[in-house]
């Protein structure tokens, strides 16, 4: 068996190598939105006629010369209920996922995503502080999502603080146990300004449950600069999380800037998942299980697992908006128990089938 | 630790930096390639290397670790090109160049029908060639390899050095390599470095370094050097 080097020649073909490439999944992923957006437009209590919605669309595109059957109160449900509505679960579900996979890459551990690192807690605390003490103004102006972007954002600041000052700054494991420290401690302080506000609970607890519940166009504009610019970033390091995959050392020789890329995910990707989660509240489990199900279909490469994990987060959310609003119509199951009823038995198949854990 | 310890290797020598365990040889390095922090200067051509960014240094040279981490699920071609990273746009992806030169690195190791293949399925000496070959396609001159035959049975360790040798005949490439077994150093390098408890100890050719009374020094072991045909070996001697 011969291994000697062979010495290449000019004129020799040599066969190339194929990076990862993310077109025919994307496309495949691209599709199920379209249906699952539609889905979401088209279902709902009013029984409006999925062609008169669809012609309603098109009655806005100049030159069809297509009229609209809908009245306005249909008009009014769909374009400003329902539309806003899985608009919104497209960002917060696309970020959320876009936002956990970045994560895991730059953390290397398929279970942690904003969250872990305090975005939830403090999200929390800040909406437990702006519900309690400043219940007046919240009808003013938005401080609601304004706290819980503050108290997010904190949260994440010092869970790095703390990460990046121990001995072993460079090894990311010290950063996921700073993000627990600090979630217990900031759970800590939630629970006892809770205790001193009782009355106060019920609209805690609901807002911390989670939901795309949504009238008008307004938290959708708000979210979408900072989903927008945490996405931009975030895709623009596919690759360099793809590097990362050989650990901090051989990425650093390899010419990756470890540190820096580590706390631009970072801090691209708690915006963006703070801002979702301003106007959403906390709805768990998609930033695991989105990028984890996109793994799973189609390889580990974060060229395609990004992409594909904001497309198929969208279709989620989406769709577990639809399950939310018509399982037990005509209430509403808040969207967490429905990620929770999906999430937690994916986790269970995880755990059985994979290979890491034998 | 490593205390006080001088050393240039010049364009095209193969240096192999020897010593008993805990000398200090890996960190050694690993300073020259920036992972760990040390007091002086490394210098890559000429250039100090505190100065450079991550993306210089990886152009000037590449780091074959002890027990590289093998991404599991990635395939040997994707593997290799990462290679590339030095090279690429920051964010950008990999050009033509970029390709040829990842499947120049696959020829060259011979690993074009293993291309495909994901790293976990690749027997041990295919992803050794997997790890050069990755090491290769950053077209650096400088290769550093951190203990490369440790874990390898004698037929692999003489494969893996040959491969290193022949790489090194075909193109302009310096290898600075740490290596517990003095008999492989002194076959393939032009130049040994002996390292004892973090200093450097002694420093020459093979012939002036492989001797029964320096390993018994450094090493505390019982040797005989045997020279024959143009080959160094160092044979352990059992006290009877």
């Amino acid at each position: 068996m011969s291994l000697a080097a062979r010495p290449v020649e000019g004129g020799d073909s040599v066969r190339l190598p194929s990076p990862p490439r993310a077109l025919l999944p994307v496309l495949g992923a691209a599709a199920l939105l379209l249906v699952s957006v539609l889905v979401g437009l088209f279902v709902g209590p009013a029984g409006i006629g999925a062609s008169s919605i669809v012609r309603d669309a098109l009655s806005h595109v100049p030159l069809l010369g297509i009229h609209s059957h809908l009245s306005s109160t249909d008009s009014a449900i769909v374009w400003q209920l329902r539309a806003p509505r899985v608009a919104l679960a497209l960002l917060v579900g696309g970020m959320l996922a876009l936002a956990g996979g970045s994560y895991q890459g730059v953390f290397r551990n398929p279970l942690v995503d904003p969250y872990l690192l305090g975005v939830a807690a403090g999200a929390g605390l800040g909406a437990t502080i702006a519900i309690c003490y400043a219940n007046g103004a919240t009808s003013s102006y938005d401080l609601l999502p304004i706290a819980a972007f503050a108290g997010a954002a904190l949260g994440v600041t010092l869970a790095y603080t703390l990460g990046v000052s121990t001995a072993s700054a460079s090894n990311p494991a010290a950063l996921v146990l700073a993000g627990v420290t600090i979630v217990a401690f900031l759970t800590a302080v939630q629970t006892f300004i809770q205790q001193q506000h009782q009355q106060s609970l019920q609209e805690i607890y609901s807002w911390i449950l989670g939901s795309v519940d949504t009238a008008g166009w307004h938290d959708v504009l708000l979210a979408l600069p900072y989903v927008a610019v945490a996405s931009v970033v975030i895709l623009l390091h596919r690759r360099v999380l793809d590097v990362l995959a050989v650990g901090d050392d051989e990425a650093a020789t390899l010419g990756v800037n470890v540190r820096r890329v580590r706390l631009t995910i970072v801090v691209f990707a708690t915006i963006g998942t703070a801002a979702v989660v301003a106007v959403s509240g906390l709805i768990g489990f998609v930033g695991i299980i989105v990028p984890h199900f996109v793994r799973l279909a189609i390889g580990s490469s974060y060229r395609i697992v990004l992409p594909l994990s904001l497309l198929v987060g969208g279709s989620f959310l989406v769709l577990c908006d639809v399950l939310a609003r018509t399982v037990v119509s005509p209430e509403e199951l808040p969207i967490g128990v429905v990620t929770a009823f999906f999430g937690a038995p994916f986790f269970a198949v995880v755990l059985r089938t994979s290979r890491s854990f034998r | 630790m490593l205390d006080g310890v001088d050393l240039a290797v010049a364009e095209g020598e193969w240096v192999a930096v020897i010593g008993p365990n805990g000398a200090g040889k890996s960190t050694l390095l690993r300073a020259a390639a920036g992972l760990v922090s040390y007091a002086g200067s490394v210098r890559l051509d000429g250039d100090e290397a505190s100065a450079l960014s991550r993306r210089a240094i990886a152009r000037r040279l590449a780091f074959v670790p002890q027990a590289p981490l093998l991404p599991a699920g990635m395939r040997v071609g994707e593997y290799v090109l990462l290679g590339r990273t030095a090279h690429v746009g920051p964010f950008g992806y990999e050009s033509a160049g970029d390709l040829e030169a990842a499947g120049r690195a696959l020829a060259r190791l011979d690993l074009d029908a293993l291309a495909r293949r994901r790293l976990q399925t690749l027997s041990g000496g295919e992803q050794q060639r997997a790890v050069l070959g990755r090491a290769l396609a950053q077209e650096a001159p400088l290769l550093l390899l951190d203990e490369p035959t440790s874990s390898l049975d004698i037929g692999r360790q003489q494969q893996a050095l040959e491969l290193v040798a022949t790489l090194r005949e075909q193109g302009d490439l310096t290898v600075l390599c740490a290596m517990h077994d003095i008999t492989l150093a002194a076959q393939y390098a032009d130049r040994l470095l002996v390292l004892s408890a973090g200093r450097l100890v002694a420093a020459g050719t093979p012939e002036e370094i492989a001797s029964a009374e320096l390993i018994a020094e450094h090493y505390g072991a019982r040797v005989k050097v045997v020279a024959e045909g143009g080959t160094l070996a160092v044979v352990p001697v059992r006290r009877q």
